[in-house]
């Protein structure tokens, strides 16, 4: 055995020698990336039980992929190439799940779950299992904010065609203004694979990021005296109406937008298990066990699509910037639905309500109770903008599923 | 029947913000519908809960109008003729007290009618 030659080989296998190849230094801004992406995931806990792993999935991805004429070098844990033959029409592997199971690394065939939305739908039905749909219920006038906070949605939509973006990625980074992750996720790997990294970063860093992205335009749009508005108590809502609403909402909204049906189904049949007094058991296991197991694939592979290559382009920058734009605009939206209902009701509604209409439950709703109550310290709006914040799960998914409809 | 009105590609802007609105009232209609279909519900189960406490309420109003409930009998004395009530008096107690009574008047018991029992507490005196 030659020494000598060993040591060659394994120093020009190592990953140092491939950051000074060709495009090499691109995989060391990747990782200062995900570095900085672990610091605010961890220290900053911005949505923690994603962000670590999206971020750590991006860490492994660009230590261990390194492009040598075209193609990932051979321990490469992640294949864009492999995923770009499954895209190819008409090629020889269109939608081979086989070739990616046979020729993929550990993130390919993770990856599966999220390119056929499996972890999506399983993530909803974790959150539908989560929520409780009583606020929703005994103020149904609650589902027109989660209807206007998907403005964002549809600016940043014609944003993203303005500045070059073909229809599926317009749409896919649209989705970023609904403010919910899995939908996010879930429309993105189905129209614009390519952009799943930017977009699941953006959306996750964004909704992490509500608290100091809202309060500034709820000041901004309403006026003292609106948002002192102390709402009153709504009704109490009977078990049977809890039985029967997700039941309703698969009927009326599947038939409307056939294509919501794997996030809006799996949302009410999570909902159902909770609600029904009979299933405490599948409750429980989707709400936690299922949570967290699917949390974990998710993450990582998310964060194996940030391949530096495909991430650190000018493209990526636009999403940033246009998520923004979609979080704020949606934000506007839902703010502007809630002047509309104070001025309707008569002053009775407090439109800082509104906010919470773009998703990102509990989050938003909670925003909106802080925000009401530094305005009049006896506000208790938490409840009431609970209605408008699961709204915006149903209305964020109606967005992916128009979408999804008329570009897939 | 799939809803596929576009290329992706071929968009132009004209055609984004004619999308855009399309979407927007999509999104609306959508939960609109909804909303019209909880309000329904809602009524139904408003009314059916008014129902019930219309019902609870007419039985409450009822309920004064009858004759009050007749006082449970006191349980008997054992040994004693006819009726004898008892208050916060055991049953070995009262057989005790009647005996005792029976024996100073000399008289067999079942001659004897107690009416009532009762323990005169020290500041009932």
């Amino acid at each position: 055995m030659n020494m000598l030659e060993t040591l060659q080989n394994l120093l020009n296998d190592s990953g140092f020698v491939s950051f000074f190849a060709d495009g090499g230094w691109k995989n060391l801004v990747m990782i200062a990336v995900s570095c900085l992406l672990l610091y605010l995931g961890i220290k900053k806990q911005f949505e923690p039980l994603l962000l670590v792993g999206i971020a750590f999935g991006c860490l492994l991805v660009n230590v261990s992929n390194f492009f040598v004429d075209g193609a990932s070098s051979s321990n490469a844990l992640y294949h864009p190439e492999l995923w770009s033959a499954f895209l190819e029409e008409g090629g020889e592997y269109y939608h081979s799940y086989g070739h990616i199971m046979a020729n993929g690394g550990l993130l390919d065939i993770l990856y599966i779950g999220v390119k056929s939305g499996l972890y999506p739908s399983l993530i909803f039905l974790g959150i539908g299992a989560m929520t409780d749909f009583g606020p929703l219920l005994s103020s149904p006038k609650n589902l027109l904010l989660g209807a206007a906070a998907q403005m964002g949605v549809f600016l940043a939509f014609f944003g993203a065609v303005c500045l070059g973006f073909d229809g599926n990625q317009a749409a896919s980074i649209g989705i970023i203004g609904g403010a919910d992750g899995p939908t996010a996720i879930f429309l993105t790997s189905k129209l614009a694979p390519e952009l799943l990294g930017p977009i699941a970063i953006a959306a996750y860093s964004y909704m992490a990021l509500i608290p100091m992205i809202q309060p500034p335009l709820m000041k901004l749009l309403t006026t003292e005296k609106e948002r002192k508005v102390k709402m009153e108590m709504t009704r109490q809502v009977s078990k049977t109406e809890k039985i029967i609403f997700p039941i309703v909402v698969a009927l009326v909204v599947i038939l409307l937008l056939p294509s919501t049906a794997p996030l809006i189904g799996c949302l009410m049949l999570g909902n159902l298990w909770r609600e029904c007094g009979v299933t405490e058991r599948l409750s429980d296991t989707v709400q936690n066990a299922l949570m967290n197991i699917v949390t974990v694939f998710l993450g990582i592979s998310v964060g194996a699509t940030t391949v530096a290559s495909s991430f650190l382009t000018l493209n990526t920058l636009k999403i940033v910037v246009l998520g923004l734009l979609a979080f704020c605009f949606s934000t506007v939206g839902g703010l502007l639905g809630g002047k509309v209902m104070y001025i309707v009701s008569g002053g009775k509604v407090n439109p800082l309500i509104g906010s919470a209409g773009v998703s990102a439950v509990p989050m938003a709703a909670r925003v909106s109770q802080k925000v009401g109550q530094k305005a009049n310290p006896s506000n208790f709006l938490l409840m009431h903008a609970m209605g408008p914040n699961v709204a915006g799960v149903i209305g964020s998914a109606i967005a992916a599923g128009f979408l999804l409809a008329v570009f897939k | 029947m799939p809803l596929n009105v576009m290329s992706a590609s071929d968009m132009g802007i004209g055609e984004a913000g004619l999308t855009a609105i399309f979407g927007y009232v999509v999104v609306f209609v959508g939960l609109l519908l909804l909303m019209v279909v909880l309000y329904i519900m809602g009524a139904v189960f408003k009314s059916k809960a008014k129902k019930a406490e219309a019902l609870k309420a007419a039985e409450q109003a009822a309920a004064p109008a009858e004759a009050p409930a007749a006082e449970p009998e006191k349980p008997l004395a054992p040994g004693s003729a006819g009726h004898v009530k008892r208050f916060d008096v055991p049953d070995k107690e009262a057989a005790m007290i009647m005996a005792i009574v029976a024996d100073q008047l000399k008289k067999p018991l079942n001659e004897l009618h107690f009416v009532s029992i009762k323990e005169v507490k020290e500041d009932e005196v």
